[in-house]
C-alpha cells in the first residue's frame, strides 16, 4: 500500500460517517418526504460518473496521439471508476423515480445519455479484460469515439420531453439541504480521487513487475 | 495513385470476390430477411401489426445484418492476411479506409432494398409514400452506422474474441443513429408528415455521419499502425 493510503482512507471514512449523521438529521423535503434523502448519494455518484467519463476521454485522446502508458494507465481506471459510479447513480436513480414519477424508467435525455455512457464504460472494460494484445488503442478508440457521441445523444433525446430535475436545483438549496449534500459530494470526491490514485498506482506496480520478468529473462 | 484511385481498386476488389463468391451477400440477404419475419412472427397479432412497429423493426434488422457483414468482411480479410497486405501496399490508410466503407455501404444497401419492401409488406407500412426522404434516411444512417463499424471491425481483426467484441463496441456507440433513424422513419410513416420533424432528423443522421467519418480518417492511421516495440 502507498505511504498515502492510511490517511486518505481514515479521513474518507470520517468524512462518509459525518455524511450520513448529517443526511440523517437533515429535515424532510415538504412534498417528497423521505424519498429524497437518496439525493444526496444519487447526485454526487453522477456528478463523479461525469468526472470519470471526461478523465477517461481526454487521457485515452492524448494516448492516441503519444502513446504514454501513464495516459493508457488512468484511462482504464477511470473507466473502472465510471462504472462504478455510473452503477451507484443508475441504481439510486430509479429508486426515486418509482416513488415520484411512478415509474422506474423514463426514456429522458439524461437517463438515456447516462446509460449509454455507461454501457460504453462497460463495453471499454470488456474490451481490455478480453480482447487480447492491442486492447489499449482499441479501448482508445471507443472512449474517443464514446466521447464524441454524448452531443448526439443530448440533441435527439432533448427533442423529446424531459422530467428529470434540472441542475438549477443544486445552486439555490437552502442551508439545511446544502450542508449534508456538500459534505456528501466531498466525501465522494475524495473517494473518487482515492481510488482512482490507487488504481492507477496499482497498474504501475504490474507494469514494473512485467518490466522486471522481461529483463531477467534477457 | 490518387486517392480516388486506391478507393475504387478497393471496392472494385470486393465486389469482384463479392460478385464470384457470394458469401456474405447471400448470407446476409437471407439472416435480415430471417431477422424480419422473426419480428414478424412475435409482434404481429391477428393480422394487426403494432403501431409504428414498422420503422423499429427496419433499423433492428438493419443493425444487426450489418454487424454479421461487417464481422464476416473482416474475417475474410483476416484468413489469409489480405488485411495486412492491404496495410503495407503504399496506399494512403484513409484511402483503405474509404474503400471498405463504401464496398460495405454497397452490400448493406442491397441489403436495404429488400428490407423496405419486405417490411413494408409483413408491418403494413407506408414506406414507399416518400420515396426521396426514405432513402435519405436510410442511407444517412447506414452511412452513420457503417463508418464507426468499419473502422472498429478492422481495428478487431487482431484481437481475440473479436465475434463478441464488434456487437459490444458497436451497439452503445450507434445507438444514437438508430434512435435518429428510428425517429426519423416512424415521423415519415405518419399519416400527416412534419416535414420539419423529418429534416431535422435528417440533419442530424448527417452531422453524426460527418463527425464520424471525419474522427475515423484522422484515427485510422494511428489505430492501425502497430508502433516498434
Amino acid at each position: 500500500m502507498p505511504s498515502w493510503f492510511t490517511r486518505t482512507a481514515v479521513a474518507c471514512a470520517a468524512l462518509f460517517i459525518a455524511a450520513l449523521v448529517f443526511v440523517a438529521l437533515a429535515p424532510y423535503e415538504k412534498d417528497m418526504g423521505l424519498v429524497q434523502k437518496i439525493f444526496y448519494f444519487h447526485t454526487p455518484s453522477a456528478w463523479m460518473f461525469l468526472t470519470a467519463g471526461v478523465v477517461c476521454g481526454i487521457s485515452s485522446a492524448r494516448y492516441l496521439a503519444n502513446h504514454s502508458p501513464k495516459l493508457d494507465r488512468l484511462a482504464w481506471a477511470s473507466a473502472e471508476l465510471l462504472v462504478l459510479f455510473g452503477a451507484i447513480a443508475l441504481v439510486t436513480g430509479p429508486l426515486w423515480a418509482r416513488k415520484t414519477w411512478g415509474v422506474w424508467w423514463q426514456w429522458d435525455v439524461r437517463l438515456t445519455s447516462s446509460l449509454l455512457g455507461w454501457m460504453i464504460g462497460v463495453a471499454y472494460l470488456l474490451v481490455r479484460r478480453y480482447a487480447g494484445p492491442g486492447s489499449d488503442k482499441l479501448a482508445a478508440g471507443l472512449a474517443l469515439f464514446g466521447m464524441a457521441n454524448v452531443p448526439f445523444i443530448y440533441i435527439s433525446v432533448n427533442y423529446w420531453r424531459t422530467i428529470h430535475p434540472p441542475t438549477s436545483v443544486v445552486p439555490k438549496l437552502p442551508l439545511s439541504f446544502g450542508v449534508p449534500f456538500y459534505l456528501s459530494v466531498t466525501a465522494f470526491t475524495l473517494l473518487f480521487v482515492m481510488l482512482l490514485r490507487l488504481r492507477v498506482h496499482l497498474e504501475e506496480q504490474r507494469a514494473r513487475v512485467d518490466s522486471l520478468y522481461l529483463s531477467l529473462d534477457e | 495513385m490518387s486517392v480516388l484511385q486506391t478507393i475504387w481498386l478497393i471496392v472494385r476488389k470486393d465486389l469482384t470476390i463479392e460478385t464470384r463468391s457470394g458469401e456474405i451477400a447471400f448470407t446476409t440477404l437471407f439472416f435480415a430477411i430471417s431477422c424480419v419475419l422473426a419480428f414478424a412472427f412475435a409482434l404481429v397479432r391477428e393480422g394487426k401489426p403494432p403501431e409504428d412497429g414498422g420503422a423499429g423493426v427496419l433499423w433492428i434488422a438493419i443493425m444487426f445484418s450489418g454487424n454479421l457483414a461487417l464481422g464476416r468482411t473482416f474475417e475474410r480479410e483476416r484468413q489469409s492476411e489480405t488485411l495486412r497486405a492491404l496495410l503495407l501496399a503504399p496506399a494512403s490508410r484513409p484511402a483503405i479506409y474509404l474503400g471498405k466503407l463504401l464496398g460495405l455501404m454497397a452490400l448493406l444497401t442491397a441489403a436495404e432494398l429488400l428490407l423496405v419492401p419486405l417490411v413494408a409488406y409483413f408491418f403494413q407500412a407506408p414506406m414507399f409514400r416518400h420515396p426521396f426522404w426514405l432513402t435519405l434516411i436510410v442511407v444517412a444512417g447506414t452511412m452513420g452506422f457503417a463508418s464507426v463499424g468499419t473502422l472498429f471491425a478492422a481495428m478487431l481483426v487482431r484481437a481475440r474474441s473479436r465475434d463478441m467484441l464488434l456487437p459490444v463496441l458497436l451497439y452503445p456507440l450507434t445507438f444514437p443513429v438508430i434512435m435518429a433513424g428510428v425517429r426519423g422513419t416512424t415521423a415519415l410513416l405518419q399519416p400527416e408528415v412534419d416535414y420539419a420533424l423529418v429534416r431535422f432528423w435528417v440533419q442530424l443522421l448527417i452531422s453524426f455521419d460527418a463527425v464520424f467519418i471525419t474522427l475515423a480518417l484522422w484515427t485510422f492511421e494511428s489505430l492501425m499502425t502497430d508502433e516498434p516495440r
